[in-house]
């Protein structure tokens, strides 16, 4: 019993970095209609600055505030390379993925390839139904909640969060009422990178990261978005949690070689019974 | 149908064209890659001039309204607009899952004021559907929160791509009253894009009439109403009086 509380814990804090991860390709997709696979990137970074300038000697919230900016004016920067031109989605979704592959390149120059970590929330353990659980795992959780609500309320109550909305409705009209699309499109990509780059300050100091990282956390987060057809951000939440926590749960009772394929095996599971739905639908219609 | 101005008061526009022009094109040329969609267009809408564009579909009415909103980019000529210029598009284009205010607030994202207080009192029915889901509204109820979205941006020309595509007469003859009075009472400036040409000489003092991609005719509307080649060609053969 007390392992099975243990791997949800786990797979609930994993989850919500999926979540994090998965929110982010949801919003540059609804207002881009690109696919950012460089969003695995983003973490990586956020882990990584925030190790640097800890190590330089910035006090630790400054230093984990600074990485999440960091990694917001590199999602802006990626935006900028992905969406200001005239390409099409496919050659935006490649480009992503040269982004990506041109992060590790660089992380691995910058910060070599030795898994990195750093001390997070420090405290006792807390004692939770039997079994003992770092603080790290539970401000994780915590503050994935805090963001995503954050989030949330920006995109559903602000004004520029309904210009974001309206931008990925249409962005035709939006552009006739004003709205520059192109620069809610690197707004998008700034909040994406942000995203990641919370996900990295507070996965860091329980998993160690590597330049490399970023090809697995971009894959889960990607299959966690596909559950909420990389528009809805309620859903992506729920696919975040669910691939976590079912990736903790094999890993426990089977094997840690059989995590991700049985999470993607769930994707694809997914996937097929969303795509019969569909049909369905139009069927319908 | 009857849409007579005079039931709602005249158009401000008294249809010599004599106005210090708010907005001027002049020999425009739009190209899509080889083919010419506007070739050598010009034309003026005067302050408070209720002006049509009618022609048949590809004429390019559309493009010509694009271009004027920069959503296109002109091959060459000029356009010099002296004040603001609002497009409601063919089709309202609306944002569906967004409610009715806020598809009316998101109009005025350039303007200093996002109060549609002045919209709901020209279409009193939006105000007690302002927390539906503009995609669930009819398409009389759609086409007045296009209109409204783009009156928020208080522009002085309001150019409208189709207004009755797909509305039923009774609606289009109401919003085509709203549009009167609003020229009449604000004199705000409305060029008029229509396929719908009877509809469209009954609303507007003046006509531009648009034959794949050039200004085939032009002048007052009572006088193209009575040209053989635009009644064969818009109005069925006869104008009804």
């Amino acid at each position: 019993m007390s392992a099975l509380v243990q791997y949800l814990i786990t797979g609930i804090s994993q989850g919500f970095l999926l979540a994090l991860l998965a929110t982010g390709f949801v919003v540059i997709y609804r207002v881009t209609k690109v696919v950012n696979f460089a969003q695995g990137a983003f973490v990586v970074f956020g882990g990584f600055i925030t190790y640097s300038l800890l190590g330089a000697g910035v006090p630790q919230g400054v230093s984990e505030v600074l990485a999440v900016l960091a990694s917001a004016a590199i999602g802006l920067v990626f935006g900028a390379v992905t969406i200001l031109g005239k390409m099409t989605p496919t050659a935006s979704l490649i480009t992503t993925i040269g982004l990506a592959i041109l992060s590790e390149a660089v992380a691995m120059l910058v910060w070599g390839t030795v898994p990195l970590t750093f001390s997070g929330l420090s405290g006792h353990d807390l004692h939770i139904a039997g079994i003992f659980v770092q603080p790290q795992y539970l401000l994780l959780i915590g503050a994935s909640i805090v963001v995503l609500l954050v989030l949330w309320l920006v995109l559903e109550r602000t004004y520029v969060g309904k210009g974001m909305t309206a931008c990925a409705s249409n962005p035709y009209a939006a552009r006739l009422s004003g709205i520059n699309v192109k620069a809610m499109g690197l707004l998008s990509f700034a909040i994406g990178g942000a995203l990641g780059g919370v996900g990295g300050v507070l996965i860091t100091p329980l998993f160690p990261i590597t330049y490399d990282s970023d090809v697995n956390l971009a894959i889960l987060g990607f299959a966690a978005a596909i559950v909420g057809w990389l528009t809805n951000p309620g859903l992506a939440l729920a696919g975040g949690l669910a691939f976590g926590v079912s990736e903790e749960l094999v890993a426990g009772y089977w094997s840690d070689a059989n995590q991700t394929a049985v999470a993607l095996a769930l994707m694809i599971v997914l996937l097929l019974w969303q795509s019969h739905r569909r049909q369905q639908v139009e069927k319908l219609v | 149908m009857v849409l007579s101005p005079a039931a709602s008061g005249p158009p401000a526009g008294d249809g010599t064209g004599e106005h210090t022009p708010l907005l001027s094109v002049d020999r425009l040329v739009v190209r899509y890659g080889a083919a010419v969609a506007l070739d050598d267009v010009s034309l003026e809408v005067g302050r408070g001039e209720m002006v049509a564009l009618i022609g048949a579909n590809g004429a390019g009415k559309t493009t010509l309204l694009n271009t004027l909103s920069g959503i296109i980019t002109a091959s060459s000529g000029a356009i010099s607009c002296r004040g603001r210029l609002a497009h409601v598009p063919e089709g309202r284009e609306l944002f569906p899952d967004l409610c009715v205010d806020d598809n009316l607030r998101l109009g005025a994202w350039k303007a200093a004021s996002r109060d549609p207080a002045d919209v709901y009192e020209l279409f009193p029915k939006l105000r007690d559907l302002a927390r539906r889901r503009a995609g669930y509204l009819s398409g009389g109820e759609q086409q007045m929160v296009a209109i409204g979205r783009a009156l928020m941006a208080k522009p002085d020309l309001l150019a409208i791509d189709e207004l009755s595509q797909g509305l039923a007469p009774n609606v289009v003859q109401e919003i085509g009253r709203y549009l009167v009075r609003l020229n009449a009472d604000a004199g705000l400036s409305v060029l008029l894009v229509e396929q719908n040409a009877r509809l469209a000489l009954e609303l507007c003092s003046r006509a531009y009439v648009l034959e794949t991609g050039r200004i085939a005719a032009e002048g007052p509307s009572s006088h193209l109403k009575e040209q053989p080649a635009v009644q064969r060609a818009y109005l069925g053969g006869h104008v009804a009086t």
